[in-house]
């Protein structure tokens, strides 16, 4: 067990490493003189490795499946980095009836930030709740997986587009917002560099706090409310609680406290989570700027120059026109008809459900758009890459932050 | 109405732009789709006379025309997803955290979320979705739904079903994709027909005029999803209704049988036992999360329950005679269905005492030497007890769930979730009896002069398993609804209707096609169709135009 354990663990290691190399060739063929139609020997060995790498995932997730006996979609770890393969395999079968290699170049690292991201989240196999003890299971969670990945393909397709098009000779609207999204990705590596980063250093430091509601509700019957409470921090606190006592010794103590109106539950945690990604992001952002000294966008461009910016069009909306209805039956019917069986009721207003409803909101729009308005090329990308923003809302945000009944981190 | 006849014969209703029969283009209506101010004519809906673009006098016109726009129906869906949003910032008032130190909507939000937990509050955003402008919201884009549908479809259906192969010249010079040729034998004529017949399309010759069309049925794809959508939303309406919709919660306690709410009385439920199982802490598969979470996972909740139906009628007040329906576990994930109610478990609870074993010793015994044991229970308890040793235990009050309130002694509810007794104890061979106060924690003795003590030995808890009640016979609208909408949704969008002209023009023909959407796909088809002919390919005169339009851009 333990044995087929660490199989599937490794096989996942194997998989991020194939991509990245496959990464490197999807590079090397589009600098490739020849036009995207002729495919030159790099673009070959890309797809190859994007294939192997997909193998050595699904690996991964056999194995897993078969030690814990139960789908690996259940919790953070699992559901995210099932995403992220999801839009690899997304990838390779868009790529085979396209064949643009520009699209490994930025789907892979998409889906590796994707995979990087998982990784942050505890990694055990855990065991599943009653509520998640069904067939549906993965009858829900895989098919919404597979729809948010053939939707992320529409996204990378839609990013390409703008990178390709968007004016990077005058500073606009459009080619900060272009930057912003780019940044926005890079602040998604610097969370995942400096949360693995801490994590094996094992940083571990307890801050004591004042329960600010305590006064207020000692007295009330039901409370279970202490004086003090303890933060656990996985970083070093750079934003601590109000009025703070760090407890555990040689640690960095807060450089500020929390703005006294948020009030969540972990904020000062969550706050200092999102401040360290910046903060690494921006540097990472930073050495990037000094290296290639123009903004990321400008410096992309010219490699897509022999890219077919019709051809990414037509990706962008295909990517749509499958993940759209898959996403209805997997993100609404399916789950629909599973929280009928475990909760007796449908629909229940819950913060996933919303935000799954607002996707399918926001895609059905794109779809009126694009046929009935003839919304296309730009317009399109831009829509393309506010839909991938809303799913990635729906998993980190909503999972983290709003948490409700799908909060199975 | 007045009535447009066509110099083909065909009489159109007015607001047509595209002849229904032959496609002439309607001198007076090409502003409608803009065809005066371009060279190919706009195709969508087959220029067909919608009423919204016809007219637009009285107040119906207006409203028709408002919901019958796209750009209406996109925006009303922007609204309801930035509204949707809204709603997600803090939980709704039922999702209200079981840990709140109160639940009231009133203090929770501004004790937890501050100032804009207030402000949200006020506004009312902790309902939203039941919100009477969020319901007016959704009940908008309904009718948007169906008169866009409208709109669109009737006057569609009635263009596809009159149009004849015969086209008006400027209808087929003025398509998109357009070829013209000289010569053509029948020969190849007919070799052209047999390879679009080999590829699916359906021919209609009149007099040599050819149409050659397929896939209409994708035409009807988003109509048929817009269907779903409205039979869903009506499904939503008819669930507020009592007679369709029944949604009620019963608390069982182990051993107990009941009747359950909402059947009218006629059934009745008995918990034999509630069962909850924890995972195996030794169980390596799981080992390492569950000591990471410090803490033991649940694996089932599970009540055995039997369900018996109500037999007689009979005597008001009198014992029913029940009949035994069903025998089975109710799990999570796996409700218990009869006679079309379904039970499923959803709560339990292990507060509640079944009995309680007192002892009675002498005050003044350092080691509280039993002198007697009895065994209450609970949930009915008798008037008096007697003793192994002649002493009798006399119930005076009995508190189920105890509480203090102003000095007055009370019961907040009638479950034993926190017994307290007033015995009066009768010593062997007296008639005098001694007042003392017992409960979890406190033992009182009120006059302070009592030979003899009670104290609780031992006491047995139960679950209380909580269990909804559901009868939802709206079930199947929404899943007609829902499988409606995916069809649709597939059937328009993988899918494309093509139609390809063929039009006798002296030795010659005129070849034009159209299609709704992958326009290269078309061009495929015709490419195979006259492969070893010497018809001419058709020409994308929209590409020709963008082409001409980049070129006096460089210049």
């Amino acid at each position: 067990m333990d044995n087929l354990l660490s199989i599937s663990s490794t096989a996942l290691y194997i998989a991020f490493i194939v991509y990245l190399i496959a990464t490197v060739f999807f590079g090397a063929s589009i600098r490739d003189k020849r036009t995207s139609t002729k495919k030159g020997i790099s673009g070959s060995i890309a797809i190859g490795l994007t294939i192997i790498g997909f193998i050595a995932q699904l690996t991964y997730f056999i194995t897993r499946w078969i030690v814990g006996g139960h789908a690996p979609v259940s919790n953070m770890f699992e559901f995210v980095t099932f995403l992220g393969m999801s839009l690899v395999l997304a990838f390779i079968i868009i790529y085979f009836i396209y064949r643009l290699t520009a699209l490994g170049l930025f789907a892979l690292p998409i889906s590796m930030i994707i995979i990087a991201y998982a990784s942050v989240f505890p990694s055990d196999i855990s065991p599943l709740v009653p509520s998640l003890q069904s067939h549906w299971l993965f009858i829900h969670v895989i098919t919404v997986s597979l729809s948010q990945g053939v939707l992320a393909v529409s996204f990378v397709a839609g990013l390409i587009y703008l990178i390709k098009t968007v004016d990077q000779s005058v500073i606009s609207l459009k080619s900060i917002g272009l930057e912003l999204i780019l940044i926005a990705l890079i602040f998604l590596v610097g969370f995942a560099a400096s949360s693995i980063g801490f994590q094996l250093n094992d940083y571990h430091a307890e801050i004591q706090y004042h329960e600010p509601n305590y006064e207020k509700f000692k007295d009330e019957p039901k409370a279970n409310i202490k004086p003090e409470e303890i933060e656990v921090y996985k970083m070093p606190a750079i934003v601590g609680p109000k009025d703070g006592v760090m407890l555990t010794e040689n640690k960095m103590e807060p450089l500020i406290s929390i703005p006294g109106w948020m009030k969540g539950k972990d904020a000062p945690r969550k706050l200092n989570t999102v401040v360290w990604s910046v903060f690494s992001g921006l540097i990472i952002y930073g050495v990037i700027l000094l290296l290639i000294r123009k903004r990321l966008g400008a410096w992309i461009q010219p490699f897509l120059k022999n890219v077919n910016k019709n051809v990414v069009d037509e990706i962008t909306y295909r990517s749509v026109a499958i993940g759209f209805p898959l996403f209805t039956l997997g993100g609404l019917i399916f789950a629909a008809i599973w929280a009928q069986i475990a909760w007796d009721r449908f629909w229940g207003w819950d913060p996933k459900e919303v935000w799954a409803l607002i996707t399918w909101f926001f895609y059905a729009a794109f779809l009126h758009l694009r046929l009935s308005r003839g919304w296309h090329g730009e317009k399109s990308s831009w829509l393309a890459v506010v839909g991938f923003a809303i799913i990635m809302f729906n998993i980190i945000v909503v999972n983290l932050v709003l948490a409700g009944l799908h909060s199975y981190a | 109405m007045d009535k447009l006849k066509c110099e083909c014969g065909h009489v159109n209703p007015e607001g047509t732009v595209l002849c229904e029969s032959c496609g002439k283009p309607v001198e007076e209506n090409q502003h409608i789709d803009g065809n005066d101010q371009s060279k190919l004519l706009n195709m969508r809906y087959d220029g067909t006379a919608r009423r919204s673009q016809t007219y637009n006098r009285s107040i119906v016109d207006k409203t028709w025309n408002f919901f019958s726009s796209v750009k209406v129906g996109v925006w009303l869906i922007v609204i309801a997803l930035l509204a949707s949003g809204l709603g997600t910032i803090y939980p709704q008032e039922m999702y209200i955290p079981a840990e709140a130190e109160n639940r009231d909507p009133a203090i929770f939000y501004e004790d937890w979320y501050g100032l804009t937990g207030k402000i949200y509050y006020q506004l009312g955003l902790h309902n939203l979705y039941s919100s009477w402008w969020y319901m007016i919201l959704i009940a908008l884009i309904g009718i948007s739904l169906v008169i866009c549908s409208i709109d669109r479809f009737v006057p569609l259906y009635r263009a596809l079903k009159n149009q004849r192969p015969k086209r008006h010249s400027i209808f087929l010079s003025r398509q998109r994709l357009f070829s013209e040729t000289k010569t053509v034998t029948d020969k190849e004529m007919n070799h052209f027909i047999t390879n679009l017949k080999k590829q699916r399309y359906k021919i209609v010759n009149e007099n040599g005029n050819i149409l050659a069309e397929k896939n209409r049925f994708s035409r009807w794809g988003p109509y048929v999803n817009h269907i779903g959508l409205i039979i869903v939303l009506l499904a939503a309406l008819l669930r507020m209704t009592p007679f369709l919709f029944l949604d009620d919660y019963v608390w069982v306690r182990e051993g107990e049988q009941k009747v359950i709410p909402g059947t009218h009385g006629d059934y009745y439920i008995e918990n034999k036992r509630f069962l909850l199982e924890l995972y195996d802490e030794n169980d390596e598969r799981f080992q390492a999360a569950m000591e990471k979470k410090g803490e033991i996972v649940h694996k089932n909740y599970q009540t055995d329950a039997i369900i018996y139906k109500v037999k007689n009628e009979g005597v008001v007040g009198s014992e029913p005679e029940l009949e035994k329906v069903i025998e089975s576990s109710i799990q999570m994930n796996k409700p218990l269905k009869f006679d079309g109610y379904t039970l499923y478990q959803s709560g339990y609870q292990q507060n509640e005492f079944s009995n309680m074993t007192f002892k009675v010793y002498r005050t003044d015994d350092e080691n509280q030497n039993s002198l007697g044991e009895v065994t209450i229970d609970l949930t009915s308890p008798e008037k008096t007890y007697e003793l192994d040793n002649g002493i009798r235990l006399q119930v005076s009050q009995y508190y189920p769930d105890y509480v203090l309130e102003n000095g007055e002694p009370r019961s907040v509810s009638k479950f034993p979730r926190n017994p307290a007794f007033v015995f009066n104890l009768f010593p062997p061979d007296s008639s005098e009896a001694e007042i003392s106060f017992v409960g979890i924690g406190k033992n009182i003795d009120a006059m302070g002069e009592n030979e003899y003590k009670l104290g609780i030995v031992d006491f047995n808890m139960h679950y209380v398993s909580g269990l909804t009640v559901r009868r939802d016979y709206t079930l199947p609208f929404f899943i007609v609804g829902a499988a409606i909408f995916m069809i649709g949704v597939i059937q328009g969008m993988y899918w494309q209707h093509r139609r390809i002209w063929v039009n006798p023009n002296g030795e010659g023909i005129m070849l034009a096609a159209h299609t709704n959407k992958n326009w290269f796909g078309l061009k495929k088809d015709i490419e195979k169709a006259i492969a070893n002919t010497n018809i001419h390919m058709v020409i994308d005169q929209e590409e020709i135009e963008k082409e001409i339009e980049k070129d006096k851009d460089k210049a």
